[in-house]
């Protein structure tokens, strides 16, 4: 095995683990055969399994998404892929009212087990069409579950707890992530979804990040330490099933949390996160709780611009900063 | 040809059908039946008719006017009118209704209230039977309306690119809900027009002649199982109701409603069953069975108990509950 693995090769190779085990595991999508998709994630897929399981579609997100449903219902596990997660606007009503809901309107008669992946957020300077973190817009929505690992090897571990899960799950692969190296997972490596992890341990503020906000978040608590404030850095990796007890437990070690979010803040996740703590963790507070999130704008395309509009490590420095000295 | 025993269990299989879309009518009328239903009253030469044509296991999907589909399926009209009525033992534990009736072990995979939305659902049953080499159907009936939706496009499509089992089956009943189909739609023959786009083909039935119905259906499964791919079929046809309970169908002109209640599928299939020598009381003692069966249907329907309140939280997931948290 290589000493290191990209969370672009990790997500091929979580996939073609999958399609190594389960025949019923089936890949459709847009340039995702021949070209190995535009991310090259599907890299290889084509080569080791062949065209009968890895489908060349057309740009038609609606029947993308719309087949990998009726061939999920129909005992197939299909993993679809909407090339930029902007695109899940294009499919929406599957997403929204199709999927979601056929278990439960059918009185459970009917199970939809099936991965739509995508790539997500911003950073890389595509615009505002191209850049969104849309994991909110899944988040709105009872009966999806929804994946964003943030490391190579959870890319695969949640890949085989999503390819293998009975239900349907949305799984945000960050572009921003792409390039980024990491421990390879072992063979057989699953990480159970609603599993948030501890990446890092501190006593004085818990900073509850996802995907491409995990190594911001560590980055500032790099800086933090040399103020000598310990920051717990938890990685969510779902949003549903939502491990709200790992960041409970965390705040009860540290008193303090603040939210990372790519997302804009209106409506943002953290907002879901800090009402079940208001709820349920109030008097484990000592502090008020804090959101570092997106601006409420559409992503713009320079740089510059786009650091202003999205959390950076300054931003997330400045909010623990002024918690710790509440 | 039709034999007389087979067209007499068409007829009966219609009868109970027209029936049960009177009693629900009824049902609705005396506030036992709330939300809303979309009958199909005058549609079901082309759910008999289709299902006659095709195996048990094949796949079929239907469109929020569904009622006749489901009982063509097997459904009884008990199971269908409990689900109208909110009880417990109906087809979707009521939490489905009359738009979503669903009866998964007879691979009647649901029926769905988002125009077009069931198509590339469809699209993926039949490229499912193909992967699984089952030689197994899908068929989607849908109406004119869905034929402006981009799903039927990109279903279609993809249908035919990969050369798949499926069959589209239109109900033209002339109107899209409240506004006649050839006032917003720029050919002719809202579904068949379109199939040479596609390079499919698209034929045109009379949708109140179940042996019609029968025989295009037939002739164009057989073509699908051998691998020749999806096709077109657009069954004339007209509701007997309007679109839905708030509908009196007023915009109709009387000579039109005048002329299609004129040609009755029930009328045309019992005035067949004569030419056949099949003796009027023959053809009167099943309609007697019919109305005795959905009597009984409604009856035990009115006498099951309410759905109950303790499903409301179950079946989102497949572990069978709705937790989206730890």
């Amino acid at each position: 095995m290589a000493d290191v693995i990209s969370y672009r090769e990790a997500v091929a190779e979580g996939i073609a683990r999958e399609m190594r085990r389960d025949p019923a595991v089936v890949c459709l999508g847009e340039d995702i055969g021949e070209a190995g998709g535009v991310f090259k994630t599907t890299a290889g897929l084509l080569k080791e399994f062949g065209p009968e399981r890895v489908w060349d579609t057309p740009i038609s997100e609606q029947a993308i998404v719309g087949a990998a449903m009726g061939a999920a219902m129909t005992g197939m596990r299909p993993v679809a892929e909407i090339m930029f997660s902007d695109f899940l606007a294009c499919c929406w009503d599957y997403l929204a009212n199709e999927i979601p809901k056929v278990r439960y309107m059918t009185g459970g008669q009917v199970t939809v087990p099936l991965v739509v992946r995508t790539a997500n957020g911003g950073g890389l300077g595509f615009g505002a069409q191209h850049s969104q973190a849309t994991e909110n817009w899944a988040l709105t929505v009872p009966g999806l579950k929804i994946a964003a690992p943030a490391t190579p090897a959870d890319v695969i571990g949640m890949m085989a707890a999503a390819i293998r899960s009975d239900d349907p799950v949305v799984f945000f692969e960050h572009k921003g992530l792409l390039a980024s190296k990491g421990a390879p997972a072992p063979p057989g490596h699953v990480v159970e979804l609603g599993r948030a992890a501890v990446v890092r341990e501190g006593a004085d503020v818990t900073l509850v990040a996802l995907a491409s906000m995990v190594p911001l978040a560590l980055k500032a608590a790099d800086v933090l330490a040399g103020e000598g404030i310990g920051v717990e850095v938890v990685d969510l990796r779902c949003l549903v099933p939502l491990d709200v007890s790992t960041v409970l437990a965390s705040l009860d070690r540290t008193s303090r949390l603040v939210t990372v979010e790519e997302n804009p803040y209106q409506g943002g996740w953290g907002a879901t996160l800090v009402s079940v703590v208001a709820d349920e963790g109030f008097a484990l507070l000592d502090a008020p709780v804090r959101r570092v999130a997106g601006e409420c704008v559409p992503l713009p395309f320079a740089d510059v611009l786009e650091e202003q509009v999205i959390p950076t490590v300054d931003k997330v420095v400045a909010a623990v900063r002024s918690l710790a000295a509440y | 040809m039709v034999d007389r025993d087979e067209l007499l269990t068409l007829y009966e299989q219609m009868a109970v059908i027209r029936r049960t879309e009177k009693a629900a009518h009824d049902l609705f009328l005396s506030g036992l039946v709330k939300g809303t239903t979309h009958l199909a009253a005058g549609h079901e030469a082309i759910a008999v008719g289709t299902s006659a044509a095709l195996r048990p296991d094949d796949y079929v999907f239907a469109t929020y006017r569904g009622h006749h589909h489901a009982m063509a399926r097997g459904a009884t009209p008990e199971e269908c009118l409990a689900e109208l009525m909110s009880r417990a033992t109906g087809l979707c534990k009521a939490k489905g209704g009359s738009m979503h009736l669903t009866k998964a072990d007879a691979f009647m995979l649901g029926s769905y209230a988002i125009v077009g939305a069931h198509l590339p659902m469809a699209v993926g049953a039949a490229w499912s039977a193909r992967l699984r080499g089952t030689q197994q159907l899908a068929v989607a009936f849908f109406g004119d309306g869905a034929t402006n939706i981009g799903a039927f496009h990109e279903a279609l499509n993809l249908a035919a690119v990969w050369k798949l089992p499926v069959l589209f089956v239109c109900e033209n009943n002339l109107y899209m809900e409240y506004t006649p189909i050839a006032d917003v739609t720029a050919v002719a023959r809202p579904a068949a027009d379109r199939a040479p786009s596609y390079g499919i083909p698209g034929e045109v039935v009379d949708g109140n002649d179940v042996v019609a119905v029968r025989d295009a259906v037939a002739a164009l499964a057989r073509r699908a199982r051998a691998g020749d791919g999806p096709a077109l079929l657009e069954a004339e046809t007209y509701r007997h109701f309007g679109h839905s309970r708030a509908d009196p169908a007023t915009y109709r002109p009387a000579e039109e409603v005048e002329r299609w209640l004129k040609h009755d599928p029930l009328d045309l299939a019992r005035g067949r069953l004569v030419e056949l020598g099949v003796p009027e009381e023959t053809v009167t003692a099943a309609d007697e069975r019919a109305r005795d069966v959905v009597q009984k249907a409604v009856q035990a329907a009115k006498a099951a108990p309410p759905a109950d309140p303790g499903e409301a939280l179950t079946d989102v997931w497949a572990d069978g509950g709705a937790a989206w948290r730890t």
